[in-house]
């Protein structure tokens, strides 16, 4: 293991192994410790949640068949709900994505005058509580005439996803050379060119890593979807979990099954992208 | 913005107010400057539309001021407040202490401990809907996983969490910490990394090391930045709603709500929007000059998440 140290400083003190193990080991059953308890509710019978079991004793699947069939009455649209999710997060990435780099472009590359007003506004958005806002959101989609409808949920992600956006791109914007844009401009290429043919292309990891973060964040809100649409067909399947805890005697287990499913994409999307995800963070390095 | 605590996960510097040298030009021209002005319209568009106008149509609803009698006349309201206040208090600076330290157990790069990261990183990407749920029915009856762990070991029966009011609080904060404190552990991680290590040799040779080197190295290095997250987590715990929501669920008896929660039941099951508004405005107080000192740090020290 003391291979691994980088140190000669640490290889020589050695890693106190004894105490770094058990503080692993409880890290691990802390972490997993409800992750677990909802495995262990999904595996288990109609009606058994109440034994205090804590081993499933058979592994009942029962519960995922249900959700896959829509057996149950909260889950007859589970699948055009899980549309709806995929849908609105996705609608959030590609927004966030391109209106965040448009604007970062301008305020970062283009130097517009007076442009920190607006990157202002974005860090003010960016440390504002959101629920803070829900209330007057509601009454403001019916302004808009989005009530029930999906869009009214994307607006108000890619409202709070695109502040990050631009600040993580405009800091990111910095590390590309200048003298590309000039040597473009000077070869006739036209602002929108160089965004496209010069900007977009050099900025490709910070732009995975700021859609990896607006899908996750459409993904895994809760507040506003619920608020924002009312009826079943139009909603998702943060929604749809939710009625289960609303009501008193729907099935645990086909709300923890279905709670697992709609952990799947975001726990997927963490294993595949992690590297981007986390690599930015050393990149830039926290002064 | 509870949400976006993913976020910082990126990591890089966010300033912005003083301009590096002039990158398109010295000053933009004619067209250029109508381009330039085009591709931030959308922002800003949405800013106003979904920012701008939902707060002053916010601060108009709350504007009434026979609202506030009637909000601290309210016992609920004021057992909200103080449990808001130990939510933050608490939940914030735990989650803070803690995740320095064990930013310093995963600077260790053997193989365990990084596999170790990954899972430990979980609950930062895992809804937050789910999750709360799944310690929800951990806690909600006799039952659940804890209690059954805790008959297993010791053999009597578990406390009943959402009956007790100090336990349910509890749970709530610990749930809240469960959530967000690998994220600021990576944030710190990060930091920590950053650190140049002739520095850590330097000190060494002046005698710095182990407990030494961390209050006298490390922690002034990381000062600003740990101050600048405490400031962030504040803003985000104070308006947190998912958490309480749904771990305690205000149970028992909404003795255990929020700000957040306390806003959304007014509004939404009681149907008193204005009250709900009043009574998430009851915390500007705090909120205002905390934005207002978190911008500005931000912008002076040119950044840090």
């Amino acid at each position: 293991m003391s291979m691994a140290l980088s140190s000669g400083r640490r290889r020589r003190r050695g890693f106190a192994k004894v105490p770094a193990v058990l503080l692993g080991i409880g890290l691990l059953i802390w972490t997993l410790l409800p992750v677990y308890n909802m495995v262990l509710i999904a595996l288990s019978d109609d009606g058994d949640e109440f034994t205090g079991a804590i081993w499933p004793d058979d592994w009942n699947w029962h519960s995922f068949q249900v959700v896959w069939t829509e057996g149950y009455w909260y889950l007859e649209h589970f699948w055009h709900q899980l549309g709806n999710s995929l849908y609105m997060s996705v609608a959030t990435m590609l927004l966030t994505v391109l209106i965040g780099s448009l604007a970062s472009f301008a305020l970062g590359r283009m130097r517009l005058r007076n442009g920190w007003v607006v990157t202002d506004f974005a860090l003010l958005t960016y440390v504002l509580p959101t629920a803070f806002l829900a209330i007057p959101f509601v009454h403001l989609m019916h302004v808009y005439g989005l009530t029930d409808s999906l869009w009214a949920v994307i607006a108000a992600e890619v409202t709070f996803a695109t502040p990050y956006a631009i600040l993580i791109l405009h800091q990111y914007g910095k590390l590309i050379p200048t003298e590309l844009d000039e040597s473009a401009k000077i070869d006739g290429a036209t602002p929108l060119q160089v965004y496209l043919r010069i900007y977009l292309p050099l900025m490709a990891p910070a732009l995975v890593a700021v859609g990896v973060y607006a899908l996750l964040l459409a993904w895994n809100e809760y507040l506003y979807q619920y608020l924002l649409i009312s009826s079943p067909r139009n909603t998702t399947v943060a929604v749809a979990i939710d009625q289960f805890f609303d009501s008193d005697e729907a099935p645990w287990n086909y709300m923890m099954s279905t709670a697992l499913v709609y952990s799947l994409p975001p726990l997927a999307i963490y294993f595949g992208l992690r590297r981007y995800m986390v690599a930015g963070l050393t990149m830039g390095g926290v002064k | 913005m509870s949400g976006s605590q993913q976020a910082l996960g990126f990591g890089q510097p966010v300033a912005v107010s003083q301009p590096p040298r002039p990158s398109w030009r010295v000053r933009l021209q004619g067209s250029d400057t109508t381009w330039a002005i085009a591709f931030v319209v959308p922002y800003v568009a949405i800013f106003a539309a979904f920012v701008i106008y939902p707060i002053i149509y916010g601060l108009w609803m709350g504007s009434n001021p026979a609202l506030y009698p009637l909000l601290f006349s309210d016992r609920m309201y004021l057992t909200t407040l103080v449990n808001t206040l130990l939510f933050v208090a608490i939940g914030v600076n735990v989650q803070m202490f803690l995740a320095f330290l064990l930013s310093g157990f995963f600077m260790n790069r053997s193989w365990w401990v990084r596999s170790l990261l990954a899972i430990y990183l979980l609950p930062w990407v895992l809804p937050g809907l789910t999750v709360f749920l799944s310690i929800h029915y951990m806690l909600v009856t006799e039952w659940g996983l804890l209690d059954s762990l805790w008959r297993a070991v010791t053999g009597h029966d578990g406390p009943l969490f959402l009956v007790s009011q100090p336990l349910a609080m509890g749970a709530n904060i610990v749930s809240y910490i469960w959530k967000w404190m690998p994220f600021w552990t990576l944030i710190f991680l990060a930091g920590r990394m950053a650190i140049p290590q002739d520095i850590y040799e330097a000190a060494e040779i002046d005698g710095a090391t182990g407990f030494r080197r961390l209050v006298h190295v490390t922690f002034p290095l990381l000062a600003n930045v740990y101050l600048i997250c405490t400031l962030l987590s504040t803003v985000w715990t104070l308006g947190d709603f998912p958490t309480v929501y749904f771990v305690s669920s205000g149970a028992p008896a909404r003795t255990t709500d929020v700000l957040a929660t306390y806003g959304f039941h007014e509004a939404f099951d009681f149907g008193y929007p204005n009250l709900g508004v009043a009574a998430m405005m009851s915390a500007l107080p705090i909120l205002i000059p905390l934005v207002i000192l978190l911008m500005r740090r931000i912008r002076l020290t040119g950044v840090q998440l």
